[in-house]
């Protein structure tokens, strides 16, 4: 069976993680209620989306 | 192998397939809104819309022809005798998609479809002129901000004097709720 001849050293190591690091999501501003919410989507915490009532938020709590 | 496919089989065998976009299509007609997975709203819009231009010709044969996806005579009757109807200005762009965040559980990506036209649809916030929308916006933001900035306050005080007595510890707990009855309202809307 095929087996790793050396240990790879930490520089090894770091180099392969070179390429393994994740960019941070957007964030955009809910224009109705200024929550911070991803772009594209429907506001979760007004429900709303360009100007439009998307979802009916807690009117009942 | 035929390469270059662009339809979405969504694990199914075609017959199931089919059955799940008729079904789905005869939810948006009595419903006129569902809730589904993202990928699974974009592939049912195509089907939605062919239905509804047939319903829109209104004669014997696309009445049959619609029945033939369908199968279901209400949602048939409800397309040609009340939806179609609503769309005669309207050439295409029947529905729309709105992306609403990630599932719990499998964390798939969720949206809404609805039919653009009907009581359903999305309501426009008071029909009101954008700048006026956008100066509405203003307080309401500045209204919401103070007691997100209140929840912040409260949070390190917590962490600070743990041992504080126990009105500051209820206060601290007390903010966070409403944000968790909020996640449970969400599941009102269809699945499918
Ligand atoms: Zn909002």
């Amino acid at each position: 069976m095929p087996n790793p001849k050396k240990r790879h050293s930490s520089c090894k190591r770091g180099q392969r993680r070179s390429h393994d690091a994740l960019t941070a999501t957007g964030v955009s501003t809910c224009p109705q209620c200024g929550e911070p919410k991803r772009p594209h989507y429907v506001c979760p915490s007004c429900g709303t989306y360009k100007g439009r009532t998307v979802i009916k938020k807690d009117e009942a709590l | 192998m035929r390469h270059n496919r662009d339809e979405k089989r969504f694990d199914r065998t075609y017959s199931h397939l089919k059955s799940m976009l008729s079904n789905m299509t005869n939810d948006m007609v009595m419903y006129g809104r569902i809730r589904t997975t993202t990928p699974k709203a974009k592939a049912l819009r195509s089907h939605v819309e062919k239905m509804i231009t047939l319903g829109k010709d209104g004669g014997l044969s696309a009445r049959r022809r619609a029945f033939a996806f369908m199968k279901s005579k209400a949602a048939v009757t409800r397309l040609f005798e009340t939806i179609a109807p609503l769309f005669k200005e309207r050439n295409g762009g029947y529905t729309r998609i709105l992306k609403v965040g990630n599932r719990p559980g499998d964390n798939a990506s969720m949206a809404i479809i609805e039919l653009v036209e009907g009581p359903q649809a999305a309501q426009a916030a008071e029909a009101a002129p954008k700048k006026k929308a956008v100066k509405k916006a203003a307080p309401a933001a500045a209204a919401k901000k103070a007691p997100a900035k209140e929840k912040k306050e409260a949070a390190p005080k917590k962490a600070a004097a743990p041992r504080k007595p126990k009105a500051a510890a209820a206060e601290g707990e007390a903010a966070p709720k409403p944000a968790v009855k909020r996640t449970r309202k969400k599941a009102t809307d269809t699945e499918a």
